[in-house]
């Protein structure tokens, strides 16, 4: 701050008055508060998946005489959609350093895989909700029910998006490489793709782990 | 066989001929009404041609001074709607006793009553308080504009996009019958099938949307933007306020979507959250919903809270008292407001010690209130104080709103809350802190910064008439219902039995009329003003002899607001400024780098509210296909890359000599 105050001018009296202006134009560069404005956001997302947890905390255990976590959970399946997920994170940040590195081309590579395991998470998370409601276990059936399938679904369409966003930006990669604008994007991304790891973390012990001892 | 009706379904879904309520005549009255005015003013806008000049200086703007005042217009057009209602309930009321049915039937007054709560909360009193912080908090802070101009402008079109769909409801099919907050069972698909619940959810959703993004706007500007010098215990109070109401706002909000997200499914999908059967928890809702709505009431105040101690200190002509200890009220209060909800249903089995620490918390937030009443007071003492407009309302706020927060503190011991739920106390009362103290300190608002954004003062005649009609109206229309609420009288009744208690009704409507006054004498007083803004100019940009840097630029400001950044050393940034000579640079001008403007958000907001229709009256066409358009109007959107421009040095120049030339005028006059 004290070497832009040295550019400034006060009143007529220079040296002895107080500076009240910058005569220097100070830029905020281009998305200064950008990070901090999608850290905000994420919070306020957090706070909707702490409401869903909260909602399976209270009704989760209401099976109104359907079936329980321990009657439908199938955790190796389980296990392997979750190491989905921890996969794509791995490869997201190998996305980022190369990125750093500023070369397009490994970049895009690993976007394209982390895209990848998304989709094999969804898949699988999927293949999981066919069967249930198969088996008669639909979000109908019982408060437990209606609360596990949108805490679950409500990460996988965050997922979702996650892809749609992040093809979004592998073409615009693509069209005008990594500018500044395009790494901030990119940054986003990445809070937004580990956030949503994190909060499987949270869907994995909570609801198929605990659910698993109840 | 070709069966019409499952094409029509196919088509219009819900939506049939039936759908229209022509066998209301005052709902046909009014659309006729809005009908010819509308159409008026179509024509006039037509035959002026400014529908141009509109979209290009005012629908696709991101400057957060325009996009400030088009809050403050939604907020009074929909302060007229919101008081049309309330006037019919009084009507009704005052009406309604010795076998009298009054003039509305059920279906009709209790989609009213809904109405009246969730546009004055949603509709009129957070765009207001969101268009006052747009306005002042960057030129308080001596910033350009807000962090993420393009959003600020897709947050008030999706605000306007849920005020779109609660007036839309008027006419076509109904608003919900459940009251504001919509409980359920009540507000189940096997209580109310039809539309008007969905409409409350998809309105509050998309203008929830519009909130929560300004929210992180506004936290963002406040953090990322102070000029040079402004610590944050050198930010103007209202800027304290208004940092801790939108950090309210990212935190409650989120809670809302959510809960609201859980109803809307189990009324499309039939899930089991909230349903009495299957597992299903009421309750849950209840506790969900008080999350968002107890922390919501602060987001409200504490902006009003920060108005009344800009005003207080300019008009006393001192520095506020106590600013330390206001900063650490305001913060204690937004911590406090997340551990009271549960005293909005004390009487819901809970238990004697979840009572007792809600009422315990409820009670400590008195303190910290208590604690800015007595230093608005101490700034106030020994002042040399103005009586204009701004300072009457501030003092009429202050013996209000102790009286409110008296009854409020009442209805935090659990045991007289067991007998004044739900009853005319309770309405009474936070009526008279939302008035009293939201609506006061947005009247304030309005008055002390009008020249600020228009370059002329609002008459003082016409606004004190409103004054006293609105202090007044208030007090006779709602002291008969803390008596009436004392009595047992309880809430949303439509019909009375007792004839003894029709005189307190009758008052209390005459106390709306005189509030109809009030509010008819504010709308003159604007157009008074305007008429007259030759005589009522002001051009030296610091009407009221100022503290913070918002006087420190000309009124109307330009679109850069501060030619050169300021640097700050006080709290009363502009206070000290003029007690200390400073001059106003008159050259070396620079170019100046600007956001560009943009219509993807007034699209956007659009293309949700056609979603939103859709999804209310199960078109499920239409629903895909403006999903669809949403997501490629957003992608679209991110591949415009060129986003910002240069104010030329030499237009700043033309600007600023401009207001060297009026500032030297005023000299000679």
């Amino acid at each position: 701050m004290t070497t832009t105050m040295t550019t400034a001018h006060g009143t007529a009296q220079a040296g002895q008055a107080p500076v009240f202006y910058m005569v220097d134009e100070h830029e905020h560069p281009e998305g200064h508060s950008t990070l901090l404005g999608f850290w905000i956001y994420l919070m306020s997302d957090c706070l909707i998946f702490a409401v869903l947890f909260a909602t399976y905390g209270v009704l989760g255990g209401n099976y109104a005489a359907g079936p329980s976590p321990k009657d439908l959970f199938d955790l190796p399946l389980v296990a392997l959609n979750t190491s989905m997920l921890l996969l794509s994170s791995i490869t997201y940040g190998f996305a980022m350093l190369t990125m750093e590195k500023g070369r397009i081309g490994p970049t895009q590579g690993w976007l394209a895989i982390t895209g990848l395991f998304g989709l094999a998470f969804l898949g699988i998370e999927l293949y999981e909700f066919a069967h249930l409601i198969h088996e008669g276990a639909t979000p109908q059936r019982s408060a437990f029910l209606s609360s596990f399938f949108t805490l679950v679904g409500t990460h996988g369409l965050h997922v979702t998006f996650g892809i749609v966003w992040l093809v979004t930006l592998m073409v615009q990669v693509s069209k005008r490489g990594l500018t500044v604008a395009n790494r901030r994007r990119l940054m986003c991304l990445s809070m937004f793709w580990h956030f949503l790891d994190v909060v499987w973390i949270g869907v994995f012990t909570f609801v198929y782990l605990m659910g698993m001892l109840r | 066989m070709f069966d019409l009706s499952v094409v029509t379904k196919a088509i219009f879904g819900r939506l049939s001929l039936e759908s229209f309520p022509i066998h209301e005549p005052i709902l046909i009255v009014t659309f006729i009404a809005v009908l010819l005015g509308g159409g008026a003013l179509v024509a006039g806008l037509t035959y002026f041609r400014l529908w141009g000049y509109l979209w290009r200086e005012w629908f696709t703007t991101v400057d957060h001074k325009r996009i400030g005042i088009m809050y403050m217009i939604l907020g009074l057009i929909m302060l007229l709607r919101g008081f049309a209602d309330a006037i019919m309930m009084r009507l009704q009321q005052a009406m309604a006793f010795g076998g009298s049915e009054g003039y509305l039937n059920a279906h009709h007054y209790d989609q009213i009553f809904t109405a009246h709560g969730v546009i004055m909360i949603f509709f009129v009193a957070m765009p207001m308080v969101t268009g006052l912080m747009n306005y002042i908090v960057p030129l308080q802070i001596g910033a350009r504009d807000v962090s993420f101009p393009f959003l600020n402008n897709f947050s008030f079109w999706m605000t306007a996009g849920g005020a779109v769909l609660v007036m839309m409801s008027l006419f076509v099919g109904e608003f919900a019958r459940t009251g504001w907050l919509a409980y359920p069972p009540l507000s189940g698909i096997g209580y109310s099938p039809d539309v008007g619940v969905d409409y409350y959810i998809w309105a509050l959703q998309v203008a929830g949307v519009g909130t929560l993004l300004s929210g992180v706007n506004l936290v963002c500007t406040i953090v990322k933007m102070r000029a040079p010098g402004m610590t944050m215990m050198k930010m103007p109070v209202f800027t304290w306020t208004s940092l801790c109401t939108n950090v309210l706002i990212v935190a409650a909000f989120p809670v809302l979507t959510a809960v609201l997200v859980l109803l809307s499914l189990d009324r499309y999908v039939g899930t089991n959250f909230f349903t009495n059967d299957l597992g299903g928890s009421p309750m849950m809702y209840v506790n969900l919903i008080w999350i968002w709505g107890h922390p919501e009431v602060y987001i409200l105040i504490l902006p009003a809270f920060g108005i009344f101690s800009e005003v207080t200190s300019t008009f006393s002509g001192k520095k506020l008292f106590g600013y330390t200890s206001m900063v650490y009220a305001t913060v204690v209060i937004t911590i406090l407001s997340y551990l009271v909800w549960l005293h909005h249903f004390f009487t819901m089995g809970s238990g004697a010690s979840v009572n007792s620490f809600f009422g315990i918390t409820t009670m400590i937030i008195s303190i910290p209130t208590g604690a800015k009443i007595f230093n608005w007071l101490f700034t106030m003492y020994r002042g040399r104080i103005r009586f204009e407009l701004p300072m009457m309302w501030t003092v009429a706020f202050m013996l209000t709103f102790v009286i409110g927060g008296m009854t409020g503190v009442l209805l935090a011991v659990p045991p007289a809350d067991f007998v004044l739920h739900n009853s005319l106390f309770l309405i009474a009362h936070f009526h008279n802190v939302i008035i009293g103290g939201v609506l006061f300190g947005l009247f304030a608002g309005i008055v002390y910064w009008w020249p600020k954004a228009f370059g002329f003062r609002l008459d003082p005649f016409w606004g004190k008439l409103s004054f006293w009609f609105w202090v007044i109206g208030f007090y006779v229309a709602f002291m008969p219902l803390y008596v009436l609420g004392l009595m047992g009288v309880t809430r949303r009744l439509r019909v009375f039995e007792d004839p003894s208690l029709q005189i307190w009704f009758q008052v209390a409507a005459v106390g709306a009329f005189l509030i109809f006054l009030g509010i008819a004498a504010f709308l003159i007083q604007i157009a008074v003003s305007v008429l007259r803004r030759n005589e009522l100019r002001e051009t030296s940009g610091d009407p009221w002899d100022g503290r913070t840097l918002e006087w420190a630029t000309s009124s109307p400001p330009p679109d850069y607001n501060f030619a050169f950044t300021p640097v700050i050393h006080d709290n009363d940034a502009w206070w000290d400024m003029k007690k200390r000579g400073y001059l106003r640079p008159q050259d070396g001008f620079k170019a100046i780098h600007m956001p560009s403007n943009t219509g993807a958000g007034i699209i956007l907001a659009g293309l949700s509210v056609v979603l939103a229709f859709a999804l209310i009256w199960y078109i499920w066409w239409l629903a895909a296909v403006s999903f669809i358009g949403l997501l490629v109007v957003a992608i679209g959107h991110t591949f415009n890359y060129s986003r910002d421009f240069y104010i030329p040095a030499a237009e700043v120049v033309r600007t600023e000599n401009e207001r060297t030339r009026l500032l030297s005028g005023q000299v000679k006059a």
